[in-house]
């Protein structure tokens, strides 16, 4: 059987074409990328301002954990049987699928940005404010920055729920990776199945290493502690470097 | 309402067997994890190799997962013990961290206080460390109970049978009502277990109820 596998994955005509690996390996990328983009767009800001203020704590916290007892497939095609008949052509899967995407991919940004921003150093931002800086340049440049970390979790927690739902959304007739997986389980095509399976997980576990160097990038310095090597002495955590300790925040 | 009042058995039914597919791993997951947390608290090299090696596992969807287990482990494809893998795996991989973050929340001076005492390493995991790091454990098994009654009603497009089944009925039907009841029976179910790990918790940790009401 992994010999039918490798054989499936390695010829050149399942590369080809409107519905060759390559081309449903952009669709995958690019239905998960617009979704996390336009859940980012409102989520950042509204998280940003809820940790800033303080208004809606409630709301946010709350969220998180409602959105994870809901089922993604049964919100799925839900929405698709719900709006689908309102619209004609690929708009009434496209549309209600893309909704489900972009709702799924809120919460964990949200509360991301959120606890990013609430979790800041209040020394820091009484530094800043001593310094001079008003509410906004607070926001601007110590309280984004140092939220940076959390922020990225909940845009990679995010990120893998899009690409696992967007994997689901093939049966609505979504195309992406998905497709292979569906497709292969409903004519029982066993090696396409297992390919499709396997591309779509190789994609998460990509997708998710490129966010993680993007936070190695864009995650200041002076948080991380990456530059200084040197050992420090906290009797608890015992000698390590403390680069681990970034992740241990989520 | 009609369709809810004819299918009210077969509702039940595939709640248990949702309650069996989700339930199972958690306890799994919790009994894998607590050692794997234990050795990543204890052994500092091993904590970012244990915590980044879950981490990848829990980035593979779904789906996929419960569609590669069959190859991986020479299981047939409609084996819910496939299911009940794939779940153990996603909860170990939640587990992990939480166990060894809920460890080294133990305060320093009780772990040296029960040495000093003579408990020995093994005791004084079970009698000292284990329970006062419950509520952290507690927590993050909450977040697993929950993803889990969710996540195992996508086994329903492999043709493994449990809430999940609703959703595709419905759909292939072009019927809402059986996609509405099951979204509900899942977030009612993953409420239950929420409800059910707070309970046990609050069992596990008479030292904060105390301190809630210092009566």
């Amino acid at each position: 059987m992994i010999n039918r596998i490798f054989a499936w994955l390695t010829d050149g005509a399942h590369w080809q074409g409107y519905d060759g690996i390559a081309a449903r390996l952009i669709e995958h990328l690019g239905y998960s990328l617009s979704a996390v983009l336009v859940a980012a767009l409102i989520a950042i800001p509204l998280g940003l301002y809820i940790g800033h203020t303080g208004h809606g704590r409630f709301l946010v916290v709350n969220l998180a954990g409602a959105a994870r007892a809901i089922p993604s497939l049964g919100l799925l095609l839900l929405a698709v049987l719900w709006l689908g008949p309102r619209f004609n052509g690929d708009i009434a899967f496209l549309l209600p699928a893309g909704l489900v995407l972009v709702v799924l991919a809120i919460p964990p940004i949200l509360s991301g940005a959120y606890a990013g921003v609430e979790g800041v150093d209040p020394d820091a931002r009484d530094a800043a404010k001593g310094m001079g800086m008003g509410g906004r340049q607070v926001l601007r440049h110590v309280e984004l920055p140092c939220a940076l970390p959390l922020i990225m979790s909940g845009i990679r927690a995010g990120t893998m729920q899009v690409i696992a739902t967007a994997t689901i959304a093939a049966v609505v007739g979504l195309g992406g990776l998905g497709r292979f997986l569906i497709d292969g389980l409903a004519v029982r095509d066993t090696p396409q199945t297992a390919s499709g399976a396997i591309l779509v997980a190789l994609l998460a576990l990509t997708v998710d290493m490129v966010l993680a160097m993007v936070q190695r990038l864009i995650v200041s310095r002076g948080l991380t502690g990456r530059y200084k090597r040197v050992k420090t002495f906290d009797p608890d955590a015992g000698v390590t470097s403390p680069a681990p300790a970034l992740e241990h925040v989520a | 309402m009609t369709w809810l009042g004819d299918h009210l058995g077969d509702i039940l039914g595939l709640t248990v067997r949702h309650i069996y597919l989700a339930g199972v791993p958690l306890i799994l997951g919790l009994f894998i994890a607590l050692p794997l947390g234990w050795l990543a608290r204890r052994h500092k090299g091993l904590y970012p190799i244990l915590i980044i090696g879950t981490g990848l596992l829990y980035t593979i969807p779904s789906l996929a997962l419960f569609i590669m287990l069959p190859f991986l482990l020479g299981t047939k494809i409609l084996d819910p013990i496939n299911v009940i893998i794939a779940m153990t795996i996603y909860t170990v991989a939640l587990l992990v961290r939480t166990v060894a973050d809920g460890l080294g929340s133990v305060p320093e001076e009780v772990n040296q206080s029960a040495t000093a005492m003579g408990y020995k390493r093994v005791r004084r995991f079970m009698s000292v460390e284990l329970p006062l790091a419950v509520p952290v454990i507690s927590a993050g098994l909450r977040v697993a109970a929950v993803s889990n009654v969710s996540i195992v009603s996508v086994a329903a497009l492999i043709g493994v049978e449990q809430l999940g089944s609703l959703f595709t009925d419905g759909f292939d039907r072009a019927f809402l009502e059986p996609i509405i009841v099951g979204v509900i029976s899942c977030v009612l179910l993953a409420l239950l277990f929420d409800g059910a790990i707070l309970g046990l918790t609050r069992l596990a940790t008479p030292w904060q109820r105390a301190r809630e009401s210092p009566s």
